[in-house]
């Protein structure tokens, strides 16, 4: 009888196992490919008018958000970026952000709110966003001077991983790693 | 204060199904009867407070007390009337509520019905309703509370998701949790015959008629859902091997398998371990089912809200598991020394067969569902497993299943004869290859379809043949005519006929599935006005968009002339429906059916209102309607397999 009972608890147990570790992964959550490769090129009208394109940014470590107004994370680490925006703004570096799945009043009153004065552009067709697999905002791809990209994080980000990771872009080190915040929005 | 009511009966019930769980075990220790009889009251007393506590939250949403969450959540004051009532089951917190109520009703019927009969097993199948009632109320009451208030109460209520405004949601979860529910009565009994270590058929024989029923229930939902899933989500499909639909499906496998082998039990002594496992392995599929819908461990297209019911689940399943299977391993010796099958070409091992065959498509269907998993787990790699491999290893199987309802039902038990052959598979062999060979001189040339239309023949022609030639015996001997010998045969061998019906049914969907995955044709093309799109014999003109505001959303229609062969068949108008809290709107197809096939038509895109320029997708899908025929064959085959006649004479 033991013998039985060790093979029920053989089997059961491993099964129990796979399915609890299913809580501990988020069946959504897609990695990304991009990491150490070409950032895609994309041209993008900002909030102010002007036209901005990713391929003139080179010679810059680039901090590319996506958000939307409607993200509650999003709405969370705005000061922090604005924050971390002003401290770096004249090391080389450029912030972007990128509103997506958003209407431009309700993108225009968030900017307003957080009072963000680094560009932001909205990419109303979603094709920047398909093109950078985004999946879940807020995302940030950290892109360095030539074009590369080095680092993404799903989630919210705070003002000490940003400058790391931004002197990470500027010496050339790419992360083997995506991060995740723990806070994030799928919509 | 309907809150109270509700909540309050809830917490009381779930007191009572306590004491049912520990009241037989105080009455074996202390040999006291009246703790056996108290399981009875308990379940009794669970019916009357659950019921209330569900007829609470059903008048709460008919009267759209806004002061509670749910039904905040799921109405608004413009949702009709039948539509809130539904909203019972729109959403987690009622559903569970609704599952727990139909498990009640089934547990309170259970002690009512065998109110004198199995003295002995009766407190320990009781024990079990109350063990898995207390389960579904503790989640009820603490996880998951459909009572929970709102402060302060909006104005107006969200609403229903729009997807779910549809008729066939009225029926199909009450169906799908039926069937669920009633598989509990089988698992209930056999664990009683466990604990008690009364192992012989009687419980078999008592859980039959419940059985059958949970299976009926259980095949109606899965069907219902495919035809919610064809003609309201507008993809032209019904089933897409999702996770949520793969653990609707899969209680049906051994479902089906026990239905069987239970019968070689009954007959031939045989199979016990494997009986006491198929089911407890169905009952547990039920609870698996609900963890992967509600736990959010698999991405479905199935969007359901998750929330914490998932991890309790899980443990519950774990619980279930272990208790039936170390029960089962604790009194495996007790159910040793059973016959061995006396040949291999017999109906027990035609069962066995079968058996074996439904128990590897379950498992194959397993694998896929949660490979996602063992692979993340195992590799780190993430992989998503879709519709091509179910299929492609779904497909020898079912197959396989065919086959053996034309063989099955007709050899002899213990051991086949050479006359048994000739009498009865020789001309339907015959007929059944000779209508398969017309069929590839004709036209269907790729083997895999061509061999299921052989042996679903195959499964027709030997069940007529069969009931032809016992019907031809009875006109002889008793001299009836055809119609009355008929049914004269359905009443003497109410679930040979009844099952075999069913298996008519069955052939019907597989011929249905078979035909409309094998032979779809797919035309998509964006039109002008008066353009046409030809697909098939068919012939698509377009005729021109139109906007409406409509009481909950925008629609905008295109109106299609079709013509069959020159005939003028009408307008199709295909829709879609903006609602204001959806970002992508809802498609209305629109199709029209016959036997020989569906035209489906799906409205994909269109221009500016005035431009008239519309994107049209059009599906010839063959045989599709076949899959519903089937589906009411199987209803009417069960009901001639239990309907309550000739009490006297049955065994």
């Amino acid at each position: 009888m033991w013998r039985r009972l060790l093979i029920t608890l053989a089997v059961i147990l491993p099964l129990i196992g796979i399915l609890a570790y299913g809580f501990i992964r988020d069946p959504r959550y897609i990695k990304t490919p991009l990491i150490g490769r070409q950032a895609p090129p994309f041209t993008l009208t900002l909030f102010d008018g002007k036209r901005l394109s990713l391929e003139n940014l080179r010679g810059k470590v680039v901090f590319l958000n996506f958000w939307a107004s409607w993200c509650p994370p999003c709405r969370a680490e705005a000061r922090e970026l604005e924050a971390t925006w002003q401290r770096v703004k004249d090391q080389e570096v450029i912030f972007l952000g990128i509103d997506i799945q958003d209407t431009e009043e309700d993108a225009r009153a968030f900017l307003k709110e957080f009072s963000i004065t680094y560009p932001n552009g909205r990419d109303a067709s979603g094709k920047v966003a398909i093109d950078y697999g985004v999946w879940g905002i807020p995302e940030t791809f950290f892109i360095d001077r030539r074009g590369r990209i080095t680092y993404k994080h799903v989630g919210t980000l705070g003002q000490a991983l940003i400058t790391a990771k931004l002197d990470e872009a500027r010496g050339d080190v790419v992360s083997a790693k995506e991060g995740k915040g723990t806070y994030q929005s799928i919509r | 204060m309907i809150a109270t009511i509700g909540h309050s009966s809830v917490l009381a019930a779930l007191l009572l199904a306590l004491w049912g769980m520990i009241a037989p075990i105080l009455g074996s220790r202390t040999e006291q009867k009246a703790f056996f009889t108290s399981t009875r009251v308990a379940i009794l007393g669970q019916f009357a407070l659950v019921t209330a506590a569900s007829l609470s939250l059903i008048y709460a949403l008919v009267t759209t007390d806004f002061s509670i969450k749910y039904v905040a959540f799921n109405t608004t004051r413009a949702t009709p009337v039948y539509y809130r009532i539904t909203g019972l089951w729109g959403a987690l917190e009622g559903s569970l509520l609704l599952w727990e109520w139909i498990l009640i009703i089934f547990s309170g019927l259970v002690a009512w019905i065998y109110k004198d009969h199995h003295r002995e097993l009766m407190p320990w199948v009781l024990m079990i309703f109350s063990t898995v009632s207390a389960f579904f109320l503790s989640v009820i009451a603490f996880a998951s509370n459909p009572f929970d208030p709102i402060f302060p109460p909006p104005p107006d209520g969200r609403g229903l998701n729009p997807l779910l405004e549809d008729a066939n949601m009225i029926t199909h979860p009450p169906l799908l949790y039926t069937g669920f529910v009633g598989l509990t009565v089988p698992y209930a009994f056999a664990m009683a015959a466990l604990i008690k270590g009364k192992l012989d058929e009687a419980w078999i024989m008592t859980t039959r008629r419940w059985t059958i029923t949970a299976w009926f229930f259980l095949t109606m939902g899965n069907l219902v859902g495919a035809w919610w899933s064809y003609h309201v989500l507008g993809w032209g499909g019904y089933w897409a091997w999702d996770p949520v639909e793969n653990a609707a499906f899969m209680p049906w496998l051994p479902a089906t398998a026990f239905l069987h082998s239970v019968q070689v039990q009954e007959r031939r002594r045989m199979l016990k371990v494997w009986n006491l496992s198929l089911i407890i392995i169905a009952f547990s599929l039920t609870i698996f089912g609900t963890f992967l819908t509600r736990s959010g461990v698999l991405s479905s297209i199935h969007a359901f809200s998750s929330g914490p019911v998932g991890t309790v689940f899980l443990a519950f399943l774990a619980f279930v598991l272990l208790a039936s299977f170390g029960l089962l391993a604790y009194r495996a010796d007790q159910l040793r020394g059973q016959p061995e099958l006396d040949s291999v070409v017999s109906r027990e091992s035609a069962f066995l067969l079968n058996n074996v065959v439904l128990v590897s498509a379950l498992f194959t269907i397993f694998l896929g569902t949660i490979f996602p998993l063992i692979s993340e787990a195992v590799t780190g790699v993430q992989v998503s497993v879709g519709a091509p491999y179910f299929n492609s290893v779904t497909a020898p199987l079912f197959l396989l299943t065919v086959f053996l309802m034309g063989v099955g039902p007709m050899i002899a038990w213990r051991k086949a004869s050479w006359d048994n052959f000739k009498r009865n598979f020789l001309w339907p062999s015959a007929a059944s290859l000779a209508l398969g060979l017309a069929l590839a001189v004709w036209r269907v040339r790729d083997f895999l379809p061509l061999l299921g239309f052989t042996l679903s023949a195959f499964v027709v022609f030997t069940i007529f043949f069969d009931t032809a030639l016992a019907a031809r015996a009875r006109h002889r001997i008793v001299g009836e005519r055809v119609v009355s010998a008929l049914m004269a045969l359905a009443r003497r061998n109410q679930r040979r006929y009844g099952g075999l019906i069913v298996h008519l049914g069955v052939v019907l969907i597989f011929l249905g599935i078979a035909g409309s995955m094998s032979y779809s044709i797919e035309r998509e093309a964006t039109l002008q006005l008066g353009e046409a799109l030809s697909i098939g014999r068919y012939h698509v003109q377009f005729e021109g968009l139109r906007g409406s505001q409509q009481p909950t959303h925008y629609r905008v229609e295109a109106a299609f002339r079709v013509f069959n062969q020159g005939h003028e068949l009408g307008v199709m108008s295909p829709a879609l429906k903006f609602f204001p809290s959806q970002q992508s709107p809802v498609g209305r197809a629109v199709f029209r059916s016959t036997l020989s096939e569906d035209l489906y038509l799906i409205l994909s895109g269109f221009s500016e209102l005035q431009q008239n320029r519309a994107t049209l997708k059009v599906l010839m899908r063959p045989l599709l309607t076949w899959i519903w025929l089937g589906g009411i064959v199987i209803a009417l085959g069960t009901l001639v397999a239990i309907w309550p006649v000739r009490k006297s004479s049955e065994r």
